[in-house]
C-alpha cells in the first residue's frame, strides 16, 4: 500500500444531469448484471417455447382457421412474445428486494439523488433486459407463420419495451412492500400469472361471458398485448373473416379501441406504477 | 426518523429541510455491507461515482487512487463476490472516499481488518485531515483509533457522557499509575504509607499506587523509599480508564448484562 496523493474536495452538483447520470448508470448496472448471468437468460425462454409449440401445436388441433398460413400459433406468437417479457421485467423489478437484503438499496437511496432517478433506471434496465431477450423468440417468428418484416420488428419491441416498462414499476411497487427474499418470487407468480391469462395473450377476447369480458378489459395487460398482435397481423395476407376470428378488434361497448389509445393507457400505467413505487420506497426505506 | 426534539445541521445543512444538501456533502461507510457482489470492484466503484455526480474527468484517477489506498487496484476487475470479508471492507472504505465528501462518517470502519490495513486506512485519514476540509466522523470500539481523534464523545445508554479532547479527557480521570517491583513487596507498601502517605495495592504481582504526577514522583521514589527496587513503570490514564471511569463498566459486561443492555459507542470527531 503506498501513500496516497490527496485530492481537493469536490462537491457535485445537483441538477437534471446529474439526475439524468444516475438513471443511466442503474439502467448499466441491470445491463452488467444480465450479462453475466446466461443461464437465468434460458431458463426463462423455456417456458415461452414451451406454451408457443406446444401448447400453439396441441390446441392448434382443436382450432380450425380455415386459412392456410395462419394458425392458433400465429395467435399465440404476440401473446407469449408479451409473456416472455412479463416475467423477465417482473423479476427485474422484484430483484429490489435482494438489493435490499443484500445492501446494496441502501447505496443506492443514501446517495444525492432522487429516488424517481433511480427507480426509473430500474425500470428502464428491466425493460431494456426483457425486451433484448424476448429477441431470441423473434427468431422463432417463421414457425409460427410471422414474416420477417423489419418495420414490424421495431414496432414489436417498441411496444415490448413499454410493455415491460410497466411490469418492471409494477415489480418495484412490489417489492418495496415485500421484504422477504422467500416471499419475492411466489409473489411475482401470484400476481403474473392472473395478468398473463387475462389479457388476451393465450385465448380471443370476442366471444367472453360478461364477467371475464370486464375483468380482462380492466386489466392494463390487455391494452399491451392487443396492438402486439394488431403490428403482427396488419402484415398477414389473410381474410376478413380469419382475422376476426384470430385478432377481433378491442371493444368498449361498441367503440373500438385504437392502438394509439391502447399504448397510451400502457404509458399511463408506467408512468402511474413508478409514480407509486417512487412514494412507497420514499416512505418506508 | 422523526427527530424527537430540536435540529441537527451537518455541513451547515439541516438534516431535516435540506436532505439533498446534506447528502452531497457526506460520505457514508455503513457497518453492513452495501457493495454488488455480482459487479467488479471497479464497476461498484463507478456506479458510485455516478451516483454522486464525480467528474467524469478525474474519476478515472481517483478510482486508481482510493483503490491504491486499500491496497485492492490488482483485483478491481474481479467480482466482489469473490472477495474475502475484509477486502470488502477495503472497498467499501474506499468508496466512501471516492467522491471526496466534506464530512465523512464512517460506522466502524475498520472492524474485522489486519492491523496493516487498518493502520493505512488510519494514515490516509490522517491525511485527508492534513490537506483537505474534511470532517471525519467515526464510531469506534477500539480505543487505540479513537486516540488519533480531535475529539472523542463517550456514550453510554444513547447519551453523551463525556466530549473532549482525548488528553483533557484523561487528564479528568486524573491520576498516573505507577508500578514498582521489589525485593520486599509487604515493606516497600509499609513504606510508601509511612513516608508518601499513599495507599497502595498489590496488582497483576506488583505494588501499585496512584499519583498525579507519576514521571516526577519516581526520584522521589527511589530516595525515600528504603527498600530495593528492582523495576518501576508509569502508566499515563488510558482511554481504556476513561471509559470505564464514565460508563462505569466493561463493553463485555456491557454485552453480557442483563436487563437494559448498556450501549457503547465512540464518535470521536476530527476536524480542523
Amino acid at each position: 500500500m503506498s501513500a496516497t496523493e490527496i485530492s481537493s474536495v469536490r462537491v457535485p452538483r445537483g441538477g437534471l444531469g446529474h439526475e439524468m447520470r444516475a438513471v443511466m448508470t442503474v439502467w448499466l448496472r441491470e445491463l452488467i448484471r444480465f450479462r453475466r448471468d446466461p443461464a437465468r437468460m434460458i431458463a426463462s425462454l423455456a417456458q415461452p417455447f414451451l406454451f408457443l409449440f406446444v401448447l400453439g401445436a396441441g390446441l392448434g388441433s382443436l382450432i380450425e382457421t380455415g386459412s392456410e398460413t395462419a394458425s392458433f400459433t400465429t395467435f399465440l406468437f404476440p401473446g407469449v412474445l408479451a409473456m416472455s417479457v412479463l416475467f423477465t421485467a417482473a423479476f427485474a423489478g422484484i430483484s429490489m428486494v435482494w438489493d435490499r437484503e443484500f445492501g446494496f438499496l441502501r447505496e443506492m437511496l443514501v446517495a444525492p439523488v432522487s429516488t424517481t432517478a433511480i427507480l426509473t433506471g430500474k425500470c428502464l434496465g428491466g425493460a431494456t433486459v426483457a425486451t433484448v431477450q424476448s429477441m431470441a423468440i423473434l427468431i422463432f417468428a417463421g414457425f409460427a407463420g410471422v414474416p420477417y418484416d423489419p418495420l414490424m420488428i421495431v414496432e414489436i419491441m417498441g411496444l415490448l419495451f413499454l410493455m415491460s416498462f410497466m411490469i418492471t414499476a409494477l415489480g418495484l411497487v412490489l417489492a418495496s412492500r415485500v421484504k422477504q427474499v422467500q416471499s419475492a418470487m411466489p409473489l411475482v407468480q401470484l400476481i403474473i400469472t392472473p395478468l398473463m391469462f387475462l389479457s388476451g395473450a393465450l385465448f380471443p377476447l370476442s366471444r367472453l361471458p360478461d364477467w371475464l369480458y370486464w375483468v380482462t378489459h380492466l386489466n392494463p395487460m390487455t391494452y399491451a398485448v392487443a396492438p402486439l398482435r394488431e403490428v403482427v397481423f396488419e402484415r398477414l395476407a389473410i381474410t376478413p373473416e380469419v382475422q376476426a376470428l384470430l385478432n377481433p378488434p378491442l371493444l368498449w361497448g361498441g367503440f373500438a379501441v385504437p392502438v394509439w389509445l391502447q399504448a397510451l393507457i400502457v404509458a399511463g400505467c408506467c408512468a402511474g406504477l413508478l409514480a407509486l413505487a417512487v412514494l412507497l420506497f420514499a416512505r418506508s426505506e | 426518523m422523526p427527530a424527537s426534539s430540536g435540529t441537527a445541521y451537518v455541513a451547515g445543512f439541516n438534516v431535516a429541510t435540506e436532505r439533498d444538501a446534506v447528502r452531497r456533502h457526506i460520505g457514508l461507510v455503513f457497518q453492513e455491507p452495501t457493495l454488488d457482489g455480482y459487479l467488479s470492484a471497479e464497476q461498484n466503484l463507478k456506479f458510485h461515482g455516478e451516483l454522486y455526480g464525480v467528474d467524469r474527468a478525474g474519476a478515472a484517477e481517483r478510482r486508481k487512487q482510493v483503490l491504491d489506498m486499500v491496497g485492492l487496484y490488482e483485483r478491481r476487475h474481479d467480482l466482489v463476490q469473490t472477495f474475502s470479508g475484509g477486502m470488502r471492507r477495503r472497498l467499501e472504505i474506499a468508496r466512501g472516499l471516492l467522491h471526496s465528501p466534506r464530512v465523512l462518517f464512517l460506522d466502524e470502519p475498520t472492524i474485522g481488518l489486519d492491523p496493516q490495513t487498518r493502520a493505512s486506512i488510519w494514515d490516509y485519514i490522517a491525511q485527508l485531515h492534513e490537506t483537505e476540509d474534511i470532517t471525519v466522523f467515526v464510531t469506534t470500539h477500539y480505543m487505540d483509533e479513537a486516540e488519533h481523534c480531535d475529539r472523542i464523545a463517550i456514550m453510554n445508554e444513547g447519551q453523551i457522557v463525556a466530549l473532549d479532547t482525548p488528553e483533557a479527557l484523561k487528564a479528568a480521570v486524573g491520576k498516573d499509575r505507577v508500578q514498582l517491583s521489589t525485593d520486599d513487596d509487604q515493606a516497600a507498601m509499609a513504606a510508601l504509607k509511612s513516608e508518601f502517605g499513599l495507599e497502595a495495592q498489590m496488582r497483576d504481582g506488583q505494588v501499585t499506587i496512584s499519583v498525579p504526577e507519576g514521571a516526577g514522583f519516581v526520584p522521589q521514589l527511589f530516595e525515600r523509599l528504603g527498600v530495593p527496587i528492582r523495576s518501576v513503570s508509569v502508566h499515563r490514564p488510558s482511554l481504556d480508564d476513561v471509559f470505564l471511569a464514565h460508563a462505569g463498566t466493561t463493553l463485555r459486561d456491557a454485552e453480557r448484562g442483563k436487563g437494559r443492555p448498556v450501549h457503547a459507542g465512540f464518535p470521536p470527531i476530527r476536524r480542523r
